[in-house]
């Protein structure tokens, strides 16, 4: 409450709020104006992301309190070295995939750009808050925007997917305020770093009531970030919304595995009395079933949009069991492995669309279609993709999965954590080297009729958006050394929560001060 | 009144849990309006059940009821009502375009061949 105030935090949250309202109110009738605000406007949350994460390099955590009232009675954003990263990645994905939706796929449906700004908005306050009913608010604002954007083209495909992912949200968020109810009855506090304080002090006959809502947190996370059994809305949803859509998708996952690993380690970490490692028994063998289950889906899926969404499944499972070690070199890893599976994910995406262009109605069946054969620069696209998103050298998703099996070494299931790991990664190897050959390297019969032509305008746009994508995959295995460093000064600050909490309450933050009258 | 309200929230949440399980939309989305209402009632009840009390601490006054719970009560009724009426929508033109109200599972290979 002292020193000048720094409201860059704050923008990443307020600029695609205003903009998406003006895009509506003054541009809703001149597409490129809105094509042209829209990107302006990204490009500026991408610098403003770039700057605040410079600003939190050295460690810091900067708590931005809104009306300045003190910490645990105001709403509060943080920005730390997580946060900071996090939305510096949601942003570079809005921007690339903005620019591809830019080349037509904005023209299907109305107020694209508009309902992807409140996304933007909604996914980078999720990241910046450090209150759990904030949370629950950023995570609406994110859903309602989502589900805009997963109906964006329509059809009945669409609407019927589209009903199931809008009524399992609605069920995920009535069980968040639930459990946000029971935290608070419990607590009395719904502020991330108050909880770290007030959890273990919680009173003895409280402590089922606690864990009661502390796992019907983490269950909410883990619909999010699709963790088995809670994953069958996933591919049904995401291959359903249009490719940019579910580009976008992509850091939504991310968002639920974020929110596990913020709520975890600063109220449930170890030494937090009776509740500490709240999630950690069954995260990791959820998580274990999740690889084997995607890796059994790519290979079982008729389409590539069916491939990738499980592709993300397996993904998504490879990430949480590193969460679910909540050691340093866990975190580390889930640091690198999100910025990897973010990226790469939404790249195949974007290619997925590339394809369905490409080949008519033959759209993305696995099955081979005439006259698609050789299609130079997209089966390269292709091949760097699918290399990157299965983990072979020398791209992320290798770093990555060597990041990964070092963390689960001495993990309790490592042996189980290997041979799931490795052998699902054949099988994902497999299903994408089985799709990349039926797709590029064999040409159906003759007598078919011949491929519809896709229309071309803006084509040179999209394959450079796909191809920035992919080109993040080769920074991140290229810096992958100061990455990885960064990423371990994280998960370090992740495991010591004390700077976060001081930061957040100020200085009266020791235990006896703040036991209730 | 705290086992009648109790068992009212427990009741209510119970019939939304049947009905999000049904096969029909409708059904579905009444579970959907019923499990809102629950879980409203549920936060109000978690500031703990005080009656005939400001929300404020006034000096004079006997005692206070704990306002945060209403307040996030109000933000969570101004979500849930914008949800319902969205997936009312969703369904109804679900409903009109495939003529059928049946919450289907759609196969994934669908979605490769015949429409986009």
């Amino acid at each position: 409450m002292s020193g000048p105030v720094d409201h860059w935090i704050i923008a990443p949250v307020l600029l695609p709020a205003m903009v998406a309202a003006f895009l509506i109110l003054a541009l809703r009738h001149s597409l490129v104006a809105q094509r042209v605000v829209s990107m302006t406007a990204l490009a500026a949350v991408v610098l403003i992301a770039l700057r605040n994460l410079a600003e939190v390099g050295d460690g810091a955590v900067l708590p931005y309190r809104l009306g300045d009232w003190p910490a645990p009675f105001g709403i509060i954003m943080v920005l730390d070295r997580l946060s900071g990263t996090m939305v510096l990645l949601a942003s570079v994905l809005a921007l690339l995939v903005a620019a591809y939706a830019s080349s037509g796929w904005d023209m299907r449906g109305r107020h694209f750009h508009a309902l992807f700004q409140f996304q933007v908005m909604g996914i980078n306050g999720a990241f910046l808050t450090g209150d759990v009913f904030n949370l629950f608010v950023f995570f609406e604002v994110m859903l309602i925007a989502s589900y805009g954007l997963m109906l964006h083209g329509g059809g009945p495909h669409r609407l019927v997917a589209g009903f199931h992912y809008v009524a399992i949200n609605l069920v995920g968020s009535t069980l968040f305020l639930f459990a946000v109810g029971l935290i608070y009855a419990v607590t009395g506090t719904l502020n991330m770093a108050d909880l770290a304080v007030k959890v273990p002090l919680a009173d003895a006959g409280d402590t089922a009531l606690l864990a009661a809502g502390g796992v019907m947190l983490m269950l909410v996370f883990c619909i999010k970030a699709a963790l088995v059994p809670l994953h069958w809305w996933l591919p049904t949803a995401y291959a359903a919304a249009s490719p940019p859509a579910a580009a976008m998708f992509m850091i939504m996952t991310k968002v639920g595995a974020y929110a596990l690993i913020r709520v975890h380690t600063l109220a449930f970490a170890a030494g937090s009395g009776p509740l500490a490692g709240l999630a950690e028994p069954w995260i990791l063998p959820a998580a274990l079933a999740t690889i084997a289950l995607g890796a059994v889906g790519t290979l079982a899926s008729r389409s590539l949009a069916g491939l990738v969404c499980y592709a993300t499944v397996w993904s998504m499972g490879s990430l949480l069991m590193t969460i679910g070690l909540f050691d340093q070199q866990g975190l580390t890893a889930a640091i690198y492995y999100m910025l990897h599976g973010t990226l790469v994910g939404a790249a195949l995406f974007l290619l997925l669309d590339l394809v369905r262009e490409k080949r008519g109605l033959w759209q993305d069946g696995l099955k081979p279609s005439p006259g698609f054969a050789r299609q130079g620069w997209l089966a390269v696209l292709f091949f760097v993709g699918a290399i990157s998103l299965a983990g072979l050298p020398p791209l992320s998703g290798f770093v990555g999965k060597v990041l990964i099996l070092d963390a689960t070494r001495s993990a309790p299931w490592a042996a189980w954590a290997w041979s799931i790991l490795l052998a699902s990664s054949i099988v994902v190897i497999f299903a994408l080297a089985r799709a990349g050959s039926v797709l590029f390297w064999t040409s159906g019969s003759d007598d078919a009729p011949p491929v519809r032509v896709a229309p071309e305008s803006g084509v040179g746009l999209r394959f450079a958006a796909v191809a920035a994508l992919l080109g993040t995959t080769v920074f991140l295995s290229a810096f992958a050394g100061p990455v990885t460093r960064h990423a371990g000064a994280t998960a370090a600050a992740l495991l010591t929560p004390d700077v976060y909490v001081e930061a957040v309450l100020g200085q009266r933050t020791t235990a006896a001060a703040r036991v209730a009258p | 009144m705290e086992l009648l309200l109790a068992s009212g929230i427990g009741a209510i949440t119970a019939v939304g849990l049947y009905l999000i399980l049904r096969r029909e939309s409708f059904p579905v989305i009444l579970g959907l309006t019923f499990l809102s209402y629950a879980v409203n009632l549920f936060l109000f009840a978690m500031g703990r059940l005080v009656v005939n009390q400001p929300p404020i601490a006034a000096p004079g006054a006997p005692g206070y009821t704990d306002p945060l719970p209403q307040a996030l009560v109000l933000t969570a009724i101004v979500i849930s009502f914008g949800m319902t009426a969205l997936i009312v929508v969703l369904a109804l033109r679900g409903f009109l375009e495939t003529g059928s109200d049946e919450v289907r599972d759609e196969t994934q290979g669908q979605s490769g061949e015949a429409e986009r």
